[in-house]
């Protein structure tokens, strides 16, 4: 059987239009020029067989390194910007890693390895060598402290990525999401393999900057979750391009922003996609209408889907192939189906998502366990014990609130002011942004089941 | 309080809470320009939910998403007096 062929040589063969390719706010590189040249100097061999940290903190270096080092490195740990070190130490540390490849030698990562420093894109003429089926490595979203790695190959990311049609101009991509997440990830692949332009987005720069660059490129095709497109919506620079292919997904798309999407783009294709890192692109929905048709569970085709004890799951080549690090846990059930842990309803002939198992929150495209924060709130001496819930919202989906018992319910109205300031303040320190809660309510008592857990419902 | 200082001290209120430098506003403020993301819009929407009983965003069967500061507050406006 021959080799899968790599990223860089996929790339290459699909770069028709010798201006296409890879665009931020602070540099560009055509994908001719990307999967021919390298970042690394001469150093890459160094790298082949091993399992190597995508360490870059700009997205635009990361693509370039993914792009390079697939086919060559056994593994790439691809971890999202927002890690803390600590979390990154623990990726370094589960799945193994020989090198971190970084632009910024100042970085900590929390973990001491050899760092090669990329350096700007540049010509090559030394040959790519043999291709190994590189491992792709992501981390799972919102899993509380060790993160969850689970482990993909570049044929199944690719699984749900349509070649261009013949004669076909090609597209110009943009999305909100960074391409080390998933759904970014899969915006990436696709527009890297099919020769589109691609523009994405540091952290930091200003959603009208990036949009001006989406209005000056003519952007085609828009990604991003719900959260980003209400967003986007409630700028007037939403006015400023008109994007023929809208695709949400990281979120349920609700009536809501499927209609105000429908109102601002009236030209568009609006598409929302259920994926997932463990799952992979399981499918897509074009009827505009939220939710899907229940006849999609009796389809044939690349993607399986059941529906057990109301939760959805899939079975397909694009799902991860198993967690790193973690024998002990299993990525599928015996029939090779992946629980998505996301509760659908049938109401009529179409599904409906109804939230998430297991209580996960999801704020705006993020998910949250409410465990991670209580044991955060618990830490405070004066609490007794807390319930952290989603409250739902319009423009994050969910957001967090919690209800805290305090070992002295009887505390002063004053006393209570003060102690939700520490809490906050606990929280804000340990925890991200979007997990932070916002709203505290004092409760006289919390339910306990039997089992004496504490009653979520 | 009326409808538009509430919704002004709220997003003060939200903009101090989250460490964020709030730009003046005026009727015209275009809310993207604030310096307020989309965490402190949806805290800003559920306090006002609190204080004035309503959601203007679940509640209208007309969707669409304001722009302004004064798209904003006519919102709550709108939707208190129907």
């Amino acid at each position: 059987m021959s080799p899968q062929p790599d990223l860089a040589r996929l790339t290459g063969a699909a770069a028709t239009q010798a201006d296409a390719g890879l665009r931020c706010g602070a540099g560009a590189a055509s994908w001719r020029d990307a999967a021919r040249g390298t970042i690394l100097r001469g150093r890459r061999s160094e790298l082949a067989g091993k399992s190597v940290l995508i360490g870059a903190s700009s997205q635009f270096a990361a693509a370039l390194t993914l792009l390079e080092l697939d086919g060559v490195a056994s593994r790439m740990v691809i971890t999202p910007p927002d890690f803390t070190s600590e979390r990154v130490a623990s990726a370094i540390s589960q799945s193994q890693v020989d090198a971190i490849v970084c632009d910024d030698d100042s970085l900590d990562f929390g973990a001491v390895r050899p760092r090669y420093v990329i350096s700007a894109l540049s010509p090559e003429d030394a040959p790519r060598g043999e291709t190994v089926a590189t491992e792709w490595v992501l981390p799972t979203s919102g899993t509380t402290g060790a993160p969850k790695l689970v482990a993909h190959r570049l044929g199944g990311l690719l699984g749900a990525v349509r070649p261009r049609a013949a004669g076909e101009k090609a597209p110009v991509w943009s999305t909100f999401y960074d391409i080390r997440r998933y759904g970014g990830m899969q915006i990436f692949l696709r527009a890297a393999t099919s020769g589109a332009t691609l523009l994405v987005t540091e952290s930091g720069e200003p959603l009208a900057d990036h949009v001006s660059r989406m209005a000056e490129a003519g952007v085609t095709h828009l990604s991003g979750t719900p959260s980003h497109w209400r967003r986007l919506l409630m700028s007037p620079d939403a006015a400023r391009i008109s994007p023929r292919y809208v695709r949400l997904s990281g979120e349920i798309a609700d009536r809501a922003i499927l209609e105000a999407v429908k109102v601002v783009y009236p030209n568009a294709t609006i598409v929302h996609a259920y994926a997932s890192t463990e799952a992979g692109v399981g499918f897509e929905v074009t009827d505009g209408l939220e939710g899907f048709p229940a006849s999609y569970l009796d389809r044939l085709g690349e993607v399986e889907m059941r529906v057990v004890d109301g939760s959805l799951r899939l079975r397909s080549r694009r799902t991860a192939q198993r967690y790193i690090g973690r024998d002990d846990l299993s990525l599928s059930d015996s029939d090779g189906f992946v629980d998505t842990d996301d509760l659908v309803e049938r109401v009529g002939d179409r599904y409906f998502f109804k939230g998430r198992r297991a209580g996960t929150i999801n704020v705006g495209g993020l998910k949250v366990h409410p465990e991670e924060v209580e044991q955060v709130i618990n830490m405070h001496e004066a609490v007794r014990m807390s319930l952290v819930r989603a409250r739902r919202n319009p423009i994050t989906g969910d957001l967090i609130v919690a209800q805290v018992m305090l070992k002295d319910v009887e505390a002063p109205a004053e006393r209570k002011r003060a102690l939700k300031v520490e809490i906050l303040a606990n929280c804000r320190t340990r925890l991200d942004r979007h997990k932070t809660p916002t709203a505290i309510d004092f409760v006289p008592a919390l339910a306990i089941s039997a089992g004496g857990k504490i009653l979520r419902g | 309080m009326s409808i538009r200082l509430t919704v002004l001290s709220v997003m003060e209120e939200v903009a101090a809470e989250q460490e964020k430098k709030l730009a003046p506003l005026s009727d015209g403020s275009v809310l993207a320009e604030s310096g307020l993301d989309s965490l402190c819009f949806a805290i800003i929407v559920a306090r006002l939910e609190d204080r004035l009983g309503v959601d203007p965003f679940t509640m209208s069967d007309e969707i669409y998403f304001p722009v302004t500061l004064a798209d904003f507050v006519a919102l709550y406006e709108n939707v208190a007096a129907a």
